[in-house]
Formats: C-alpha cells, structure tokens, sequence
C-alpha cells in the first residue's frame, strides 16, 4: 500500500487555447511514474475531454487527479449550469456547443461518450445552476 | 513509411521535430474535428487537419499522434510549435489540399488501418 500521488489543477475558462494544459501535463507525470502508454492515454483523453467540456460549458473548474494502488481517480468538477439531462447528453452526437465551439474543433457531442468509453468507472453528479462533478477511474 | 517520406510526398516545410523525421508510421487520419480524432482514432501515427489551434497540438499528443500535417499552406502559431515541441511530435506544413494530401499518401502505401 503505497501513499496515493496526488495532483490538483485549475481550469481556466476563459482561455480556450491553454485548455487541456492539465491534461498533458498528467500524461506526463504518468509517464514519469513508469504507467503503461495504455493506461496513459486512456487517462488523459478522458480528462482532457473532461477539461473542454468544462472550459466549453462552464467557466473552468478544478481537477484533481489521484494515483492509487489499484485505479487511477480524476474528479473534475465545476459551477457552471449543470446538466439537464444526462441521458441525452450522454448519447454519442448530442452536443449543445455553439458553433465558435465547433470552428475551433469540438462540440460534435463525443465529450461525454468517450469519457465513458475510456475509463472504468464514471459518475455525474449535477445540480442545475449550481455545478457539475464527474469522477472517472481507470484501472491500473 | 518514415516521416520524411511524408515531408517529400507532401512537399511540406518542416517546422519541428528534425530529430524524429526516421520515426516510421504505418496509419494516417484526416479531421478538422478534434472531438473525432479523440473519439475514433486508434493507433493512428500521423494527423492531417486544417484546423490551427493548441488543441490540435494536445489531442496529437493525447492520442499518441507522432506528426501533424498542416494543409491548405496553414501556418501554426509559434505557441503550437513550441507546445509540438515539448511533446517530441513533428509539424509540417504542406500547400496540398487535405484531400489530395491524403490521396498522395494512400497511394504511396500509407493507409488509414
């Protein structure tokens, strides 16, 4: 049992360009601490997509990434406008990105889906008008 | 098919990455969309986009992409290159289509599987 290797980060949302900077800046640490490129991409896709998704939707946010024995955690959570319905915004296509989102390459209603598609585990937990958390898990 | 290849095929102008240009690829994708590169690229060595943003630079690196091809003579930021840089992927910048790009490279034997 070792002590689980923690990483916070800010998200700032409102630079669209500096988005995904925690994310890389995981995959390297990943790489660091000797995890296979599987479990490396795996964890950074999710919680890049996760990062747009909150620089997109809602203001920025935090991430804290935590690396333990059996799983690797990354809970993004945020104070934007919270999801209506997950179920539909959980389905591959359904996005409600404007279109200066999609000129710039997302919002094609992936976000979600794949973040479900690359990690283990997933929960959203989201309160209209109050915020959203999500928390993944992958398995090491 | 080594990178270089890919650089003469394309006519491209190297912007970074000299060191990795024998680095061999076996597959290519095609998107100006980073939401799909992210969802349905799998093993995927080189990225063709029109599309100049850092994020193309990031979803390279997150999906394990060694070499983005810039078409349509578009012009990275030196923030992007900096970035490519950082994460050891080559950039070039060619003045092909990216259809035509990506019928160049197909017929030399660099498929999308």
């Amino acid at each position: 049992m070792h002590e689980p290797v923690k990483f916070h980060f800010d998200v700032d949302g409102e630079n669209f360009s500096s988005a995904g900077e925690a994310s890389v800046m995981v995959k390297k640490k990943l790489r660091q601490l000797g995890f296979s490129p599987d479990v490396m991409r795996r964890v950074s896709i999710a919680m890049y997509e996760g990062e747009i998704n909150m620089v997109i939707h809602a203001n920025g946010g935090t991430a804290d990434v935590t690396v333990g024995d059996e799983y690797i955690e990354i809970v993004l959570a945020d104070k934007g406008p919270g999801i209506p319905d997950i179920d539909l915004a959980m389905q591959e296509g359904y996005s409600t990105a404007r279109d200066n989102i999609r000129a710039l390459g997302f919002g094609a209603g992936m976000g979600l889906p794949n973040m479900k598609k690359y990690t283990d585990e997933m929960h959203i937990d989201t309160e209209i008008g109050v915020g959203t958390t999500i928390t993944m898990r992958v398995n090491i | 098919m080594k990178i270089k290849e890919i650089q003469d095929l394309l006519q491209a102008e190297l912007l970074c990455g000299e060191e990795f240009l024998d680095g061999e690829v076996d597959s290519a994708c095609c998107s100006d969309m980073m939401s799909d590169v992210l969802a349905y690229v799998k093993d995927q060595g080189v990225l063709i986009t029109g599309l100049v943003n850092a994020q193309v630079i990031r979803t390279a690196a997150m999906m394990d992409i060694v070499c983005v091809v810039f078409v349509r003579s578009k012009i990275p930021t030196e923030e992007m290159r900096i970035l490519a840089e950082e994460c050891g992927i080559v950039v070039m910048r060619s003045a092909r289509r990216a259809y035509e790009a990506c019928g160049i490279l197909y017929s030399n034997g660099l498929t999308g599987q």
